[in-house]
């Protein structure tokens, strides 16, 4: 593996919110995200999954300068973007991009579709000649399988996947090295989610980006990611090689995502729902719960879980994970799809 | 047994400033009792349109005809007042973005008990009691508790879950959710609609859901139709749909689904994009998407139907099918003459 491109070190962010009049003012705090760490080389990907507020669209902005951290460091080519200036953290975003998760919300309605695309490049080069942002922006477009004909056309002309498409050009317009996808595909039919999915595969083959794909569901990511990060209340449950990963999770959380998963199959599925056992919801960010932060939705807690906190640790086989029954633990999945479907 | 819905030759169109657009065009299809039905397709199919035509809640472009028999009576002849004491009691409906179903201002008792109390006429103590026990129903912890709380006090989830309750409180005869767990996380998906089912398996209440993920409805309806561009393309049960797929259409649906249990190098996606129903092809509408297509499909597709209202419509023949009176497979006179008049590409 070459050298990463992108060392998070124990990035946190906390959120304080008040309430109460003048005279009781109430503050209450959440770590939205709780001392991440992780490397990027070029050309890989890193999923990260987890369910709403698990803190991973507030890890992606922080990353990218959006919002200031509490703590950690964010190394970019070994440069650390935690303490940049707001106009040297500018010229660093050449470098660094995102798509939204809203492909329709995130395009202004007004502008046509080869305005969207052609900005970032008036933005930061106001002299490039006019030919050259035209040719360009076609040239996105046909990248990302939009028609280059269509430059004139505004987002209400456009399908949700064909949005994303320009999402996507846009994104990639000022050649970036890294580029963070936030639920790119959550918004889109799920006959569509494979396009975009393959489509970003390809793109990053082809030009060698560095990619972290978010989203909430373990089978949208398991295709394009090398690696995989489970988050939950904002702080890192598993770390892991996909293929590993997907066979064998090393965390029970990894474990309970897998098994919400909905299958296409009348029979698996109802298999699936007896052997699910993910009850309830995330507990509210201003109780975290001591010790694991996920304990008292673990079928596996021991007292032990309940007091202390499991550090993220190194396994045998390379990858990370923080639970303190991680080796006794085995949560292998049976892959028998076919003797079911007899 | 007499069905309890039964919709036929329904229309849907939408005055727009590019000309008519029709979102639904003749559709049939009926319940029975008890029944679990599923409507899955892609944006732009028409199968939320379809059900709002039915409850009469389209936009005031939109206009429906045909007829929708609801235990004897005809929705869409109905006066509104008549109609507005069939919605919320007879029949109820959950909407895709719990947060925007609820209003932020007023607590979860004052909105769950209104429903009751207008269409029961029960006392506000007694509206209170019966909407605790719907919350109970759909496992909101410290129900008495959190039913005076407001909607942002909820998560996603449960939010979700108040709506089911509240859909529920009159006990009606049908429960129509569209798109009940699309806008949330797949943990939570799974405890919806599995909530959906059980509380219709209990209660002998009939279930229609929307959903554009056939994974979704996998276990929890009985039967299903599929709609492309406003027209239905197939529909069988469960079992024909999942493991018996005729229709191309159907067949990318199931294949687009990401699956933990396959390993598969390449997601399976079905080209282009969701209709546009102002720029339809001629013949099948399909065909400029599928993979099977030939000269034939340029011409309307032919009709094949089976027992147990299976149906699928495809110049394919369909397994164990039939062609349906008056269909043919090979390009007839009368299909011939009915396209002569269209522009050729």
């Amino acid at each position: 593996m070459s050298k990463p491109v992108l060392r998070v070190q124990d990035l946190a962010v906390t959120f304080t919110s008040y309430s109460g009049g003048l005279l009781q003012k109430k503050e209450r705090s959440i770590r939205a995200v709780d001392g991440i760490s992780f490397e990027l080389s070029a050309g890989e990907t890193l999923g990260i999954v987890g369910e709403s507020a698990s803190g991973k669209s507030t890890l992606a902005r922080a990353i990218l300068g959006l919002i200031p951290p509490n703590r950690g460091r964010v190394m970019w080519m070994g440069e650390n973007l935690t303490a940049l200036d707001e106009e040297e953290m500018r010229q660093r975003r050449k470098e660094l991009q995102i798509v939204f998760q809203d492909p329709v919300a995130a395009l202004d309605p007004r502008m046509t579709a080869g305005d969207i695309i052609a900005e970032p490049l008036w933005t930061f080069y106001p002299n490039m000649d006019r030919v050259q942002v035209d040719e360009r922006t076609r040239g996105m477009m046909k990248m990302v399988g939009l028609l280059p004909n269509q430059i004139n056309r505004y987002p209400h002309e456009f399908s949700g996947g064909q949005c994303q498409r320009i999402g996507i050009a846009r994104s990639l317009v000022l050649n970036p090295r890294l580029v963070f996808c936030d639920e790119p595909v959550s918004a889109l039919d799920v006959s569509i989610q494979a396009q975009i999915i393959n489509l970003l595969k390809d793109l990053q083959k082809k030009l060698g980006l560095a990619l972290v794909f978010v989203a909430h569901d373990l089978s949208v990511v398991r295709h394009i990611s090398d690696r995989v990060m489970v988050m939950y209340m904002g702080q890192a449950m598993e770390v892991s090689e996909k293929r590993a990963l997907y066979r064998r999770p090393l965390h029970p959380y990894t474990n309970a995502l897998m098994k919400s998963v909905p299958i296409p199959d009348p029979k698996l599925a109802a298999r699936a729902r007896r052997e699910s056992w993910l009850k309830g919801d995330m507990p509210s960010p201003f109780n975290r719960p001591k010790g694991c932060v996920f304990h008292d939705r673990c079928p596996y807690r021991i007292k032990r879980c309940e007091a202390d906190v499991p550090a993220l640790r190194r396994m045998e086989s390379g990858d990370w994970v923080s639970c303190h029954r991680a080796e006794e633990l085995d949560l292998s999945i049976r892959n028998d799809s076919s003797d079911a479907m007899g | 047994m007499k069905p309890l819905l039964e919709v036929s030759a329904l229309e849907v169109e939408f005055d727009t400033p590019d000309g008519v657009v029709k979102a639904v065009n003749g559709l049939n299809f009926s319940l029975d009792e008890g029944e679990s039905l599923a409507i899955v397709g892609e944006s732009g199919a028409g199968k939320s349109q379809l059900v709002l035509a039915i409850m009469g809640l389209l936009a005031e472009n939109g206009r429906a005809r045909g007829q929708a028999i609801f235990r004897g009576a005809d929705l869409m002849q109905m006066k509104p007042q008549d109609l507005n004491s069939v919605r919320g009691k007879h029949i109820a409906m959950i909407f895709q973005d719990p947060m925007t179903s609820l209003n932020p201002y007023l607590t979860i008792e004052q909105q769950m008990t209104e429903v009751v109390i207008h269409h029961q006429g029960l006392r506000k103590d007694e509206a209170r009691a019966k909407a605790v026990e719907m919350l109970r129903a759909v496992r909101i912890p410290d129900a008495e508790e959190r039913i005076r709380q407001y909607p942002h006090e909820y998560s996603g989830g449960m939010r979700q879950r108040v709506m089911i309750a509240m859909g529920l409180l009159c006990q009606p005869d049908l429960l129509i959710a569209d798109e009940p767990s699309t806008a949330l996380d797949v943990t939570v998906q799974a405890q919806i609609t599995q909530l959906v089912a059980e509380l219709s398996e209990k209660t002998a209440m009939s279930v229609i859901l929307i959903t554009h993920d056939l994974a979704v409805v996998a276990e929890v309806c009985e039967r299903i139709i599929v709609m492309y561009a406003g027209e239905v393309v197939e529909s069988g049960s469960a079992e024909d749909i999942f493991y018996r797929p005729q229709h191309p259409y159907t067949r990318g649906l199931l294949e687009s689904v990401p699956r933990l249990d396959r390993a598969e190098d390449r997601l399976h996606a079905i080209p282009g994009n969701p209709p546009n129903l102002q720029d339809l092809p001629t013949g099948c509408h399909f065909r400029d998407r599928c993979g099977e297509a030939t000269e034939r499909c340029r011409k309307p597709p032919p009709l094949w139907v089976a027992e147990g209202g299976r149906m699928s419509r495809c110049v394919l023949p369909m397994e164990g099918g039939r062609l349906a009176a008056g269909e043919s497979v090979r390009a007839d006179e009368k299909s011939t003459s009915a396209t002569a008049g269209e522009p050729q590409e």
